[in-house]
């Protein structure tokens, strides 16, 4: 059968900013991850104490999964191809005829029945993101961005893990570039894009962005009032698995951005953007700071849990955050220094014409 | 966080399965991705929840053994997924999959309903109908 040609594997923090990544790249518009993750603006947090994952609120430290795989493309102009399906056997032959023309295609996948992670990580999360690049021998060859190498699923698992059921089901999406944008100008594109998430995280209804933070640092003060020792373990450590799950590295999220504001201060000269980044380093630290001490506190199962401090470690990260936003909705007021164009090549059709 | 500093704990539960990606910046505050073996926190928060699952698996087991809940409650637990998650994955209401936990309801459960339990758990049928046996 066929395998994909030409087509480089990466190893990324983040799955879905790591497949677009791999994805945009591949068709020629290369964006690194931080890129993608900043310009599709993922930037956020959210504690939503009223929807329950396992007897635990729902916490997110980025926007929900898919919101990438929507948001970049438009952002960027690009003719964007999405797929859900409703039969198993379609979506499988479909994925078929895509890579039989040399597409590397795009899925949404359970992490439960991809045997290629280790055991204890397989949680029934149906979110995961990867890229199938071939078929070999029955086998198919998945560019995971998580992982270093190729992996290799069956094709009885990977039905499976397109088609597992509930929370997020991926009900088998598939999605690819169907064409590039001739040229696309960058810099209003970052532009837009710091100011939706400065403003989300400053501004937006409670649960969300900085209100979300100081709501979620009032919880954990009153935890001890309400719940016993047991649980306040697991909620402190649900916190940094939330903060940590599969490969983002304590505030991972805010290292990225930091990253991506870095990529743009290089592109466009605002000092602004270069003190943001490095302040939003220093907001990665502090989140690291506050999961070692949740850590700490579910690992010493017999002290006394000093749930003060740790709510003081989130309200810090709250506070750096804060003034990062409030310096980056100054960027309006100036106007990039760099004469350079700030343009990307890129013109490539996707094999499949028809869709075009 | 400064590279040198990017933590490398050899985690256990990634060990066989190469390394992890973060971002980190150099002497000169550039970024780049370095390549990981773990950091211990991670470590810690797994463990401690998969041993909760662990628990209480083998709690639901033993009582699946002297007939006091159904088969299904263990497989759930040791499937990582609770009340909730278990209902949204079936198809059905919560109240509905609480019923099934009790063993006499169990008992004559259909055997389609039971092939759709099995499939979520990924296993095979008679690990549901012939659980004394094959647990």
């Amino acid at each position: 059968m066929n395998t994909a040609p030409a087509y480089e594997h990466r190893h990324y923090a983040h799955c879905e900013s790591g497949v677009l990544s791999s994805l945009f790249t591949h068709h020629g518009m290369a964006l690194s991850e931080p890129m993608v993750f900043g310009l599709a603006g993922a930037m956020s947090f959210a504690y939503l104490p009223f929807v329950r994952l396992g007897h635990m609120p729902l916490i997110a430290y980025r926007m929900f999964p898919a919101y990438l795989i929507k948001k970049l493309p438009a952002r960027m102009r690009v003719k964007y191809f999405r797929k859900r399906y409703s039969d198993s056997g379609r979506a499988m032959a479909e994925l078929d005829d895509f890579l039989a023309n040399g597409q590397v295609v795009g899925i949404q996948m359970s992490v439960f029945f991809a045997p290629y992670f280790p055991p204890e990580m397989r949680f029934p999360f149906n979110a995961h993101n990867a890229i199938v690049i071939g078929k070999e021998n029955g086998d198919y060859l998945i560019s995971d961005p998580v992982f270093e190498e190729i992996k290799r699923i069956a094709a009885k698992d990977l039905e499976k893990a397109r088609f597992a059921k509930g929370v997020l089901a991926p009900k088998g999406l598939v999605h690819f570039p169907l064409q590039m944008p001739g040229e696309v100008d960058l810099e209003p594109v970052i532009r837009k894009a710091i100011k939706k998430t400065a403003n989300m995280m400053l501004h937006a209804p409670p649960f969300i962005g900085l209100k979300g933070i100081r709501r979620l640092s009032a919880k954990i003060c009153a935890l001890g009032k309400k719940h016993d020792k047991k649980y306040i373990r697991h909620f402190l450590g649900h916190l940094v698995r939330m903060q940590e799950e599969i490969g983002t590295g304590g505030g991972g999220f805010r290292f990225i951005y930091a990253a991506f504001l870095q990529e743009a201060y290089q592109l466009m000269g605002i000092p602004v953007l270069e003190e943001a980044s490095n302040r939003m380093t220093a907001a990665g630290d502090a989140w690291r700071m506050f999961a070692l001490a949740c850590a700490k506190a579910v690992k010493r199962r017999e002290e006394a849990i000093d749930l003060e401090a740790i709510a003081g470690l989130l309200r810090q990260c709250g506070e750096i955050e804060k003034k990062i936003y409030l310096l980056l909705k100054s960027l309006k007021k100036y106007k990039t220094t760099n004469t350079a164009s700030i343009q990307l090549p890129s013109a490539k059709c996707s094999s499949r014409g028809d869709l075009c | 966080m400064e590279k040198k500093r990017v933590p490398q704990d050899a985690n256990k539960t990634y060990s066989g399965y190469g390394t992890k990606v973060v971002y980190a910046v150099d002497e000169a505050g550039r970024y780049d991705r370095v390549q990981t073996t773990g950091w211990e926190v991670e470590e810690i928060v797994l463990r401690d929840v998969v041993g909760d699952f662990q628990e209480k698996a083998e709690s639901a087991r033993r009582r699946a053994m002297s007939g006091q809940t159904s088969p299904i409650e263990y497989f759930m637990h040791k499937r990582y997924l609770d009340l909730t998650g278990l209902a949204k994955g079936m198809g059905i209401a919560k109240w509905r999959v609480k019923r099934h936990l009790k063993p006499s309801v169990f008992e004559k459960l259909s055997p389609s309903v039971m092939q759709r339990y099995a499939e979520l758990f990924d296993i095979d049928l008679k690990m549901l109908t012939h659980f004394k046996e094959n647990v």
